[in-house]
């Protein structure tokens, strides 16, 4: 483990469930560690697998996505369609060699404040463990001065 | 007074390849080095891929033999499941390559070898490439050379999607089946295509046996090798370029072994210099002697040459007769490097027969033209005879069909002891105490050549030459002579 | 009157694009009676220090053909920017990096390794690997040595125009050509193909099916008619340009994707996994669970092997990180 190490995490939230519920954490003061930037998307279903390649390749050391519970999307199926992306997802990033875990699908609704709290608590431990994400420096010394 | 012979870009490979002589103390040739400069890596990043995937990965090993790879590839992968293929696959397979061999050989054939004899070995080096060829035999028959590439390039479109690259061969069979019209066509275009391959047998036959200087250029020493050759064989010993056991003769012309495919790490080792990313095959029994000729050295060679000399004859008339011939002028076997041309014009006209026979078998227009692969799939070895020798892929998957090994053998890879060997003795006949004679890379060059080390060279489609360029250099790096052409 | 200036200058290639050229048959002929070849080594007979030669800037159309490999590449592509007015990038190689990319799924040394020491047919017990200089009794050899990372042509200098495919469709091989010798080039930038997928332009009928099975090639004989991906057989084509023809699916062999990505996206793997992503389940996805799309998804083999298989080094993570041979 990296001594002082605070990873750099991002979290995608969709804005009807998942953005309430950590609206809803910040408000009640539930504790959440602050390395997090959330980035607020209408739906799960419109995270382009692309934000999360390039979150990587910019240095984020975790990558937190969240939606409504299965049942729950207020476009129906976006959730759906998200599940899948990310168990694949899952599989290219490993084929990538990024260590599993540095990217992880939650569900959260409206008033799970609390549980989100808990999860980002839980998902910085993580990432501390996992260490920082060296791609973004490696990535750079590759790209050439043209 | 070291100096240092560079010539570059002689060709490519894998990419681009040159040639260094280095010149002892008094300036003779001490050293050649054929070296090739480019390297990709295939035999490590196909592990991992999924087996299913290999005849569409490596035509791109070589954008001038795609077929060859294509076709070896998937012979591999149908070994790997244990597969049997309908006979209408095979045959598919086997008049697609075919087609193929006509494409490849015609263009090595007008571009870089005739213009060398058919206009003379010794005529200005300006007429010495396909412009002088055509205005030697006429335009009318360069436009013939031209359709009957055009009838070939068609056919392989028909059975491939295109010509350069194919999709024809897919794990278990073709991609496709042949319906009466296409046979048809193909028929037709056989037929001429028979026609094209006596004619260029012809210009071939004509040029050689009339001409003494290019008769005993051929038969003289500085283009003699006596080394073992290998080629495929079918069941009656006979030259096949799809199937066959691999059959290694000694420089006697004696069977030194025969053995399927599956075995040839029994019989073949390669050695490894560190200044080429070309390895050095050999014959293991026999050991690495280094880059020598002679029944001692484990150094053989492949191709046109090779196939001719391991094989009993031809299966198709016209083409035994030219094989006859062939071996009464230059013996059997065959050392005469130059020879390569020769055989490499008798297999035109091989294939091209073989084209029209299969293109009337019955078969070939039927159902059954692939079997889904299903059995548990491990290892498995595909050799085919590309135009420029024996190729071999040898693929290890786990259960799932996932490579964990691959291993290749190409056509030219063989071929380079031989080529080394060739460019030295051309260069110690033309090289002697510092005295570097004109002639000197014409010579390099016709050795060179005759093995048409794959290549793109083989698209040297316009001058007709490889580009040559020799400068010489003092031990401080003065450049004190340049040869160049025109 | 000068006639415009052409080059063809390679990278690690197969030589595929340029050997295709011969079949443009006539075309070619009058291309190259319009321009002055000023290199091109698989045809013409002219050295590299003719090139050199040449002032900057002064080539009016270059092709560059191959990835970016080595030292020797490296410095080819720089010599074939300095030179060249219009640079050209020629086939998926130099678009994106193309098969040779696929290095990138391993290291340099796993590369040779594999290659001069572990193959099945070497016999080297020393562990001998080519290398940059070799010294044979003073006298002094040398290749060019491999990069950690194989790159496309725009990531080591400025690319003005594509010419995707592998090798690229002879008819937009013919537009590029026209257009440069017509001094009639679009604006900078642009890539040659289709502004629609290779779907739009496969003739295999698509219902707007889901697969719950993912089937191998080689495992199953696919209906001529039907489009693969609804079969179940993994089809690069909503995740790709067009511009071919679908010529592979004509022979009812799925794309691999040759033509890069669609010009919305700019990962062609992360594409594929959203379209792939849309194809995967039931109507009523409720009916399914994690497990059940799990099981789904592991029926497919090497995923970036196929998503990326001509464009790796051209992804947004660009190689597989942290490799161990
Ligand atoms: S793009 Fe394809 S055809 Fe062109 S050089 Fe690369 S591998 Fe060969
Ligand atoms: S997925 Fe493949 S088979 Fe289906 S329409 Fe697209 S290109 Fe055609
Ligand atoms: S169908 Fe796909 S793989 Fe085939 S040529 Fe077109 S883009 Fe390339
Ligand atoms: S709206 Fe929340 S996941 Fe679709």
């Amino acid at each position: 483990m990296v001594e002082n190490f605070e990873p750099n995490i991002v979290v995608f939230a969709c804005n009807w469930c998942s953005y309430a519920g950590i609206d809803l954490a910040g408000t009640s003061r539930v504790q959440y560690p602050h390395n997090l930037k959330v980035i607020r998307v209408m739906c799960s279903g419109r995270i382009n697998p692309v934000y999360i390649l390039e979150a990587l390749a910019n240095g984020a050391d975790g990558v937190l996505v969240t939606g409504c519970h299965p049942g729950d999307c207020h476009y129906i199926s976006g959730n759906y369609k998200t599940r899948k992306r990310m168990l694949l997802l899952d599989k290219l990033l490993e084929q990538f060699g990024i260590e599993k875990g540095r990217v992880r699908l939650e569900w959260i609704s409206a008033p799970e404040g609390e549980r989100f709290a808990n999860i980002a608590k839980e998902f910085v431990e993580q990432i501390k463990k996992l260490g920082p994400n060296r791609i973004a420096e490696k990535l750079k010394e590759e790209v050439e001065v043209v | 007074m070291k100096k240092v012979v560079t010539i570059q870009p002689i060709t490519r490979l894998e990419g681009h390849g040159k040639i260094s002589i280095f010149l002892d103390e008094v300036g003779n040739v001490k050293d050649a080095y054929y070296q090739v400069v480019e390297f990709r890596g295939f035999e490590r990043f196909c592990i991992g891929r999924p087996v299913e995937e290999m005849p569409i990965i490596t035509p791109r090993i070589c954008g001038v033999c795609p077929w060859a790879h294509h076709m070896a590839s998937a012979k591999a992968v149908d070994a790997v499941y244990g597969a049997n293929l309908p006979e209408t696959a095979k045959k598919i397979r086997e008049m697609a390559y075919n087609i193929f061999y006509i494409h490849d050989h015609s263009a090595v054939f007008y571009t870089l070898s005739a213009p060398d004899f058919v206009v003379g070995p010794d005529a200005p080096r300006a007429e010495r490439n396909i412009l002088g060829l055509i205005g030697k035999i006429g335009l009318e028959t360069g436009k013939k050379v031209i359709n009957a590439r055009m009838i070939a390039t068609r056919l392989l479109e028909k059975l491939a999607g295109r010509a350069i690259i194919p999709n024809c061969a897919v794990p278990g069979g073709v991609s496709k089946l042949l319906t009466e019209d296409d046979r048809k066509e193909i028929e037709e275009g056989a037929k001429k295509l028979v026609e094209f391959g006596q004619f260029t047998l012809k210009i071939l036959e004509d040029a050689v046996l009339k001409n003494q200087k290019y008769l005993d250029l051929i038969m003289g020493d500085v283009y003699k090798h006596a080394t073992y050759y290998m080629g495929l064989v079918d069941g009656k010993g006979l030259v096949n370029y799809y199937d066959g056991k691999i059959r290694i003769v000694d420089p006697k012309g004696r069977i030194y072994a025969e053995f399927h495919p599956k075995d040839y790490l029994n019989y073949i080792g390669e050695h490894v210099e560190p200044w080429t990313y070309l390895k050095f095959p050999y014959l293991k029994n026999l050991g690495w002697k280094g880059i020598v000729d002679g029944e001692a050295s484990g150094v053989y060679r492949v191709g046109p040459l090779g196939r001719l000399n391991v094989a009993d004859g031809f299966a198709t008339p016209l083409a035994q007769e030219a094989y006859e011939n062939f071996k009464e002028t230059l013996g059997k076997p065959a050392h005469a490097t130059l020879g390569y041309h020769w055989a490499r014009v008798i297999e035109i006209l091989n294939a091209a027969e073989r084209v029209l026979e299969l293109s009337r078998d019955p078969d070939i227009t039927g159902k059954d033209f692939r079997v889904p692969l299903t059995d548990t799939p491990s290892e498995g070895v595909g050799v085919v005879e590309a135009p420029r020798g024996t190729l071999i892929h040898h693929y290890k998957t786990d259960q799932d069909g996932i490579l964990t090994n691959v291993n290749l053998i190409v056509a030219t890879t063989h071929n380079n002891a031989g080529i080394c060997m060739s460019v030295k003795k051309a260069a110690q006949q033309l090289i002697s105490y510092g005295k570097i004679s004109d002639g000197l890379l014409n010579m390099i060059e016709m050795a060179f050549r005759a093995y048409d080390p794959c290549l793109a060279c083989g698209t040297h489609a316009l001058p007709g030459q490889i580009p040559l360029d020799v400068r010489i250099y003092d031990t401080n790096g003065r450049l004190v002579a340049e040869i160049k052409r025109p | 009157m000068n006639k415009p200036k052409l080059a063809i200058i390679p990278g690690a290639n197969c030589a595929g694009c340029d050997y295709s050229l011969l079949d443009l048959g006539e075309k070619i002929i009058e291309v190259l009676m319009s321009v002055e070849v000023a290199y091109w080594p698989t045809a013409v007979d002219l050295k590299l220090e003719d090139l050199e030669r040449l002032p900057d800037g002064s080539i009016d159309i270059v092709l560059f053909e191959g990835a970016v490999n080595n030292d020797e590449t490296k410095e080819m592509a720089k010599l074939a920017r300095r030179k060249a007015k219009n640079l050209i990038a020629f086939g998926a190689c130099a678009c994106f990096g193309g098969i040779p990319g696929l290095a990138n799924f391993a290291s340099k040394d796993g590369l040779l390794q594999k290659a001069y020491v572990k193959s099945l047919s070497t016999i080297n017990q020393q562990g001998t690997v080519p290398c940059k200089l070799t010294r044979l009794d003073g006298e002094e050899l040398t290749i060019p040595e491999l990069l950690e990372t194989v790159k496309s042509l725009n990531q080591v200098v400025d690319v003005d125009y594509y010419l995707p495919g592998c090798p690229p469709p002879l008819k937009l091989v013919d537009e590029v050509l026209t257009a440069a010798l017509s001094g009639k080039l679009p604006p900078k930038g642009t890539v040659f193909g289709s502004m629609k997928s290779v779907c739009d332009e496969c003739k295999h009928i698509r219902e707007e099916k889901r697969i719950t099975e993912i089937k191998r090639y080689h495992q199953s004989i696919p209906d001529p008619e039907k489009c693969l991906l609804e079969q179940g057989i993994i089809c690069m084509g909503p995740a790709t340009r067009g511009g071919c023809d679908a010529v592979c699916l004509t022979v009812n062999v799925p794309c691999r994707g040759c033509m890069g990505p669609t010009p919305e996206s700019q990962d062609q793997g992360a594409r594929m996994l959203s379209a792939l992503s849309s194809v995967i389940g039931l109507e009523v996805e409720t009916g399914m669970s994690d497990e059940e799309i799990r099981k789904i998804i592991l029926q497919i083999k090497d995923p970036l092997g196929i998503f990326y298989r001509y464009s790796l080094p051209r992804s947004i993570l660009r190689r597989v990180w942290g490799v161990r041979e």
